[in-house]
């Protein structure tokens, strides 16, 4: 199976894995996706009192894209604000890593899983987007 | 500890031809290259001469008679030719098949095949161990049934079926037996008399020998199994197989099966000891993690082992430096996890992640050593990174979970 230097590299080296802790109210967490599936994400961000994610990690259960998938969302979240995050397309993560066909959706639950993560941020804080 | 990449692992699927099969096949190209139908001269002779040491080599490694070898291109061909020429030449004797849910799909499509032409086929079921029960093939039989195949040794997972019980069963009934002996010929001892086999499918290729030569066994006496012919034409192999023989292949395959009968005992020896100090080391290091199929009735080479809370293509990919086989989806032409594992209860998530890592002949032990600790490596790394084995350790139970399927 062929995969890209960038999902390899990713797979490799993936960037930010990890947890922050669930209650923490300064934390945002998606989680997307299902074991039967083969695939589960869980993105984390934690948001500054300005907005801006400052820190972003996940853990993913699933094949080497979604695993590069993931570790390329959190690095390209960094530093954005809900709203610059929020206009993040899969087509963005597609074409960085050169996903074939077959594991576009993999881009898709990377996707999903930011605007879960950003959903939950606002829920536990009360804003309403 | 120094060891040669790529790592072949995967001897259930095909083995490396032994270099002293290679030797013996290559004059049979530019030297004896006679069709063994020619007896009118030098050439012909020769070769038919090669091929008749051969068959013999051949029907040696089972306990058969030479006369009782069909040279066939493959396990497949093999597995074809027995079922579909006993349906046909025993149609007006019956129209009931039974087998068996984990066999190989040359059994499997064939029989579909067969009900799509009207008839009636029984799949039995497997336990958690991989094996069948006796009492339900039993209770299968009706007074229609004319054929019982049951393969010797599942390609999957390594399983032995209770092939002489099952012959006991087929000759005090009357009913034709074959078994798909693809995995277990050249590896384990394997005896069409003491196992009271009617029909038998193997392959040069399993047992390191060359590829696209294969052989059916057919019992001349007590009973004289009869076969309708499934290739048409010049009446080679007793009219059961017509098309001019694969020389080469044939001297390569009776090669292949005197080594077989030479090495088999210090081979599986061997084997089963990599293989079960590999097994115990994986469970020690590993938890969370499980055998596939019964550890008692299997062949010695064999290791088929699911890891739960990593799913199976990036375990592979992990594991890039080795070749061996998964029961994930990710690695076939089909969208369904591995149908034997399922067979066995296995669920999708365990089956995904299943590996099969098969030993062979040429099999280093350094080289499982290096897999083995590889494994463990990639398998830590990886719950490390899965979200599934985080809530795992958490304590919740992830059939409880409320999942979001995309």
């Amino acid at each position: 199976m062929p995969y890209s230097d960038k999902v390899l590299d990713h797979y490799n080296n993936p960037r930010n894995v990890g947890s922050f802790d669930k209650s923490d109210t300064t934390v945002g967490t998606g989680i997307v996706g299902a074991p039967e599936c083969g695939d589960v994400m869980k993105l984390q961000l934690k948001i500054n009192a300005d907005g801006v994610i400052e820190d972003a990690k996940f853990k993913t259960f699933g094949c080497g894209s979604a695993i590069a998938s993931s570790s390329l969302a959190t690095e390209l979240v960094k530093g954005k604000t809900l709203e610059e995050a929020l206009q993040l397309q899969n087509t963005d993560i597609v074409e960085e890593l050169a996903l074939p066909p077959v594991k576009i959706h993999c881009s898709v639950l990377a996707e999903d899983a930011i605007k879960a993560a950003i959903a939950d941020y606002r829920q536990k804080n009360g804003i309403t987007a | 500890m120094s060891v040669t990449l790529p790592i072949y692992l995967d001897n259930n699927a095909t083995t490396r031809t032994d270099p002293r099969v290679v030797d013996a096949i290559i004059p049979f190209f530019s030297n004896v290259y006679g069709n063994s139908a020619s007896k009118s001269h030098p050439f012909g002779w020769a070769a038919e001469e090669a091929v008749d040491k051969a068959r013999a080599q051949v029907a040696s490694l089972i306990g058969a008679d030479p006369r009782e070898i069909v040279f066939t291109s493959g396990a497949t061909e093999s597995n074809n030719l027995a079922i579909k020429g006993i349906a046909e030449m025993y149609a007006e004797k019956g129209d009931h098949i039974i087998t068996v849910v984990t066999e190989h799909k040359a059994v499997l499509d064939t029989c579909k095949h067969l009900e799509s032409t009207g008839k009636s086929v029984t799949y039995l079921e497997v336990d958690d161990n991989g094996l069948i029960c006796l009492d339900e093939l039993k209770a299968a039989i009706t007074d229609k049934t004319i054929l019982i195949s049951v393969m010797a040794a599942n390609n999957e997972i390594g399983v032995l079926q209770p092939i002489a019980e099952i012959g006991a069963i087929c000759k005090e009934r009357g009913i034709i037996f074959h078994t798909d002996a693809t995995q277990i010929v050249g590896k384990i001892p394997f005896d069409v008399e003491a196992l009271g086999i009617d029909l038998a499918s193997f392959t040069a290729h399993k047992m390191y020998g060359p590829k696209g030569i294969g052989a059916l066994y057919v019992r001349r006496r007590s009973p004289r199994v009869r076969l309708s012919a499934q290739i048409d034409g010049g009446g080679h192999e007793r009219g059961f197989r017509s098309g001019t023989l694969n020389v080469t292949g044939i001297v390569g395959f009776g090669e292949a099966a005197a080594l077989c009968q030479a090495e088999m005992a210090s081979d599986a020896a061997r084997l089963q000891v990599l293989r079960d100090a590999m097994e115990a080391r994986l469970l020690q290091e590993i938890p969370e993690c499980q055998v596939n199929g019964s550890r008692e009735h299997r062949l010695p080479g064999l290791l088929n082992i699911s890891f739960g809370f990593v799913e199976g293509e990036s375990l592979l990919m992990g594991l890039c430096d080795v070749a061996l086989s998964s029961g994930s989806a990710c690695t076939s032409a089909s969208l369904e996890p591995s149908y034997v594992l399922k067979a066995l209860g296995v669920g999708d998530e365990l089956a995904h992640s299943s590996l099969r890592f098969g030993l062979g002949r040429f099999t280093q032990p350094e080289e499982v050593e290096w897999v083995t600790e590889k494994v463990i490596a990639e398998v830590a790394r990886l719950r490390e990174m899965s979200p599934l084995w985080e809530l795992h350790l958490e304590g919740v139970d992830l059939s409880t979970v409320q999942w979001q399927p995309h």
